[in-house]
């Protein structure tokens, strides 16, 4: 019974956190239909600028400040790049993103140099909270934990509740009339955008201590961000919160399963010979590809995703 | 018209032979060709071995440790590739290179080793004879070994038995678990670990082995429950980099008790990233800042001082010396008589006495089991520990039998 709940609160951690980075994403390709493949280099930037601010004024202006200052440099990404290549179609969106995300991280270690900077857990949150089956639970997690409830509480408030969000939703089905109707269609998407990009950085100024802030931590990450976007549905924020939990769990549950591969499928039937290279892998072992599995079953059988509305 | 142009023609062709002449009555000039990553995300990795090279060249050089030659740095970036490194090797060898270094990547090792062996049968005026620093893969010096293949680095399994002898020495450690970084190394690891520490005494088994693909995993946090819940009180692995960080963090965020047995704890980041939590923790290496010997301790300021980054390759020192001492003792830059010197080599380091054995080239040199300590001579910045020796091993102690049958060219 324990060791259920225990799997069950490490796959709750991972899942959340896995929201919070893959939020920002969600927006930016619901909201305006950008497969932004530079997210997670904004997540990247989040941490380091975190970094540099909290060695002056400590960690508290930094989780205020570097959201803001990736934000801004979206804002600018979007109005003074992206925009320009709109015009051209989709694959320029994409092709202009994966080479910002280059830049990015050619520019990154060029400033703060090619290993880990020492970046830190505050010190007021870092003692154990509580203790589990012998595994403290350090604060700074729930900390985690909590921001990326409220990530998702104020997201969906402002986008179902409110009267931006109406416009927001109503800007990238039908952009004429809602320009027709007075609103400024480009500075929405700008918007949209720049709030992505400051949720990528939100999640960097808290991922980067709770990890490692290295030059290859957008590298590390940008996969995994893609497989809870596609798999929630693109732009769903529901989904993408259905498809974080659904990950971090069934992924933390598979660590602990030390089964054969070809022992389990027995079991359901499937011929793997058990003692093939194949066979003799254990669930443990294929842990980390099992997102990517998950991902290609759920496109497999419901391409719009768990929670998509659009099939595009 | 005419005349002008052969003017400038016989100038051209003065100049020329003036080059060709000056380095003949100047020292003569030994390029080592150094193929590493440059770029990509090893490149730190790269560039601190480069400034190493750099450091222990220029210390030769000043000194003339190997006669009237002198030793000059040739970088080449290989991008952690063995094609990329095969291309090298080749303009290396067109170039008139006769000594190559790479440490970076047993791949890369395995493909250099062949390409040398290859290169010096069919073409012995161009040989070249191959420095190894850091490919740690057992067969380079076993099933797979090659006379003109030099190793610096106690291999793999040299630094496991070091680390197994140390651990089931310890009356206070019962439960070991083995976890890895799933390639070749990493699978060697595990492979030599349960052979060196499972079933040599009673009380100490291993109780779980576990493999990660490299760089893949975020929160280790997963790993670190299965190894509490198996009960281990020692983890051993030969992780590196973000993984190793990582994995030393989560156990240190989760109060997780046991001591980590590992090969590459030193890095800077790693033990920043660990803070306070990481006391106790080991590693095994031929040298840290904290051993006794003030001759290394003054290199280490000195490279301090140039390179402003922490002295970390001893072991570079150690091979260019010999090097110089082989072609000084040699009386020649000719990678096969140099190669004979070297083979069977015996000599004296600030660390004790060290032999490159003749039956694979492989070094022999003390050992360092070392745990992260407060109060040190030297630490880590922002980290009040440093590392302590807790067992020296004496090079003879490390030897393995070995299953090379390489013979000897001529």
């Amino acid at each position: 019974m324990q060791e259920a709940l225990f799997v069950l609160l490490n796959g709750l951690v991972y899942g959340l956190l896995l929201f919070m980075l893959s939020s920002g994403l969600t927006l930016i390709v619901g909201m305006m239909g950008v497969l932004n493949f530079a997210h997670a280099s904004f997540y990247m930037l989040g941490a380091y600028f975190a970094y540099t601010i909290s060695v002056g004024l400590g960690f508290w202006p930094a989780l205020i400040a570097a959201p803001l200052l990736v934000g801004v440099l979206g804002v600018a990404v979007e109005r003074y790049g992206l925009r320009a290549v709109h015009r051209h179609g989709k694959l320029a969106e994409l092709l202009f993103t994966v080479g910002l995300a280059f830049i990015i991280g050619e520019i990154v270690p060029l400033i703060w140099g090619r290993s880990a900077v020492p970046y830190r857990v505050p010190a007021l949150l870092d003692f154990p909270a509580f203790t589990l089956g012998g595994i403290q639970y350090q604060a700074y997690r729930l900390f985690m934990m909590a921001v990326s409830v409220a990530i998702f509480a104020g997201l969906y408030a402002a986008l179902a509740r409110t009267r931006l969000g109406l416009v927001i939703r109503a800007a990238l089905t039908h952009p004429d009339m809602v320009a027709m109707l007075g609103h400024d269609v480009p500075r929405v998407f700008t918007l949209v955008f720049g709030a992505g990009c400051a949720l990528a950085g939100l999640a960097g100024v808290i991922g980067g201590n709770a990890f490692t802030t290295t030059p290859g931590m957008a590298e590390a990450l940008g996969a995994i961000v893609f497989a809870v976007v596609i798999m929630g549905g693109l732009g769903s924020i529901p989904g993408a919160l259905i498809a974080s939990l659904a990950i971090g769990l069934i992924q933390t549950v598979s660590i602990t399963l030390d089964m054969p591969l070809g022992a389990m499928l027995g079991h359901i039937g499937l011929p793997l010979d058990p003692h093939g290279a194949l066979g003799q892998i254990t669930i443990a072992h294929a842990a980390p590809a099992v997102p990517y599995l998950m991902l290609v079953l759920v496109l497999a059988l419901h391409p719009r995703g768990l929670m998509g509305a659009r099939a595009d | 018209m005419k005349r002008l142009k052969s003017l400038a023609l016989g100038t051209v062709a003065a100049g020329a032979l003036m080059a060709a002449i000056a380095p003949a009555r100047a020292d003569e000039v030994v390029r080592i060709a150094y193929i590493d990553p440059m770029s990509g995300p090893f490149a730190s990795t790269g560039r601190l071995g480069e400034q190493h090279f750099r450091f222990a060249i220029d210390r030769v050089n000043a000194s003339h440790a190997a006669g009237n030659r002198t030793f000059e740095l040739v970088v080449m970036d290989n991008e952690v590739s063995a094609e990329k490194s095969l291309t090298l090797f080749r303009k290396a060898v067109d170039d008139g290179i006769h000594y190559i270094t790479q440490g970076n990547g047993s791949s890369v090792a395995f493909a250099l080793s062949d390409a040398t062996a290859k290169n010096n049968r069919r073409d012995p005026e161009h040989a070249v004879l191959y420095l190894n620093y850091a490919a740690v893969d057992p067969a380079l010096t076993n099933e797979k070994c090659n006379w003109w293949h030099f190793r610096f680095d106690a291999d793999s399994d040299m630094k496991m038995k070091a680390l197994a002898s140390y651990i089931v020495a310890s009356p206070n450690i019962h439960k070991v678990y083995v976890f890895n970084q799933d390639y070749s190394f990493g699978q060697s690891v595990e492979r030599a670990a349960v052979a060196m520490i499972g079933n040599k005494r009673p009380d100490l088994q291993i109780v779980g082995t576990e493999r990660v693909p490299l760089g893949k995993v975020t929160d280790f946090t997963p790993y670190i429950a299965k190894m509490r819940a198996a009960g281990a009180d020692a983890v051993v692995t030969g992780a590196w980099g973000t993984d190793l960080t990582l994995l030393v963090k989560a156990a240190a965020d989760t109060g997780f008790p046991a001591t980590f047995f590992t090969y590459y704890l030193g890095a800077r980041e790693t033990v920043q990233a660990v803070g306070m939590a990481g006391k106790g923790d080991a590693q095994i290496s031929e040298w840290h800042e904290n051993v006794d010997a003030p001759a290394i301790d003054r290199m280490a300021a000195e490279f301090k001082a140039k390179y402003n980054e922490n002295f970390y390759y001893w072991r570079v020192v150690d091979m260019i010396d010999t090097l110089a001492a082989a072609m000084k003792q040699a009386d020649s830059a000719d990678p096969l008589k140099v190669g004979r010197v070297l083979s069977g080599m015996k000599f004296q380091t600030p660390l004790g006495p060290e032999e490159i054995r003749a039956d694979n080239h492989q070094l022999l040199q003390p050992m360092y089991v070392s745990i992260l300590a407060p109060d040190m001579p030297h630490m880590f910045p922002g980290v009040p520990l440093g590392f302590k020796t807790i067992k020296r091993f004496d090079a003879e102690e490390t030897r393995l039998p070995t299953t090379c049958a390489m013979k000897a060219p001529g």
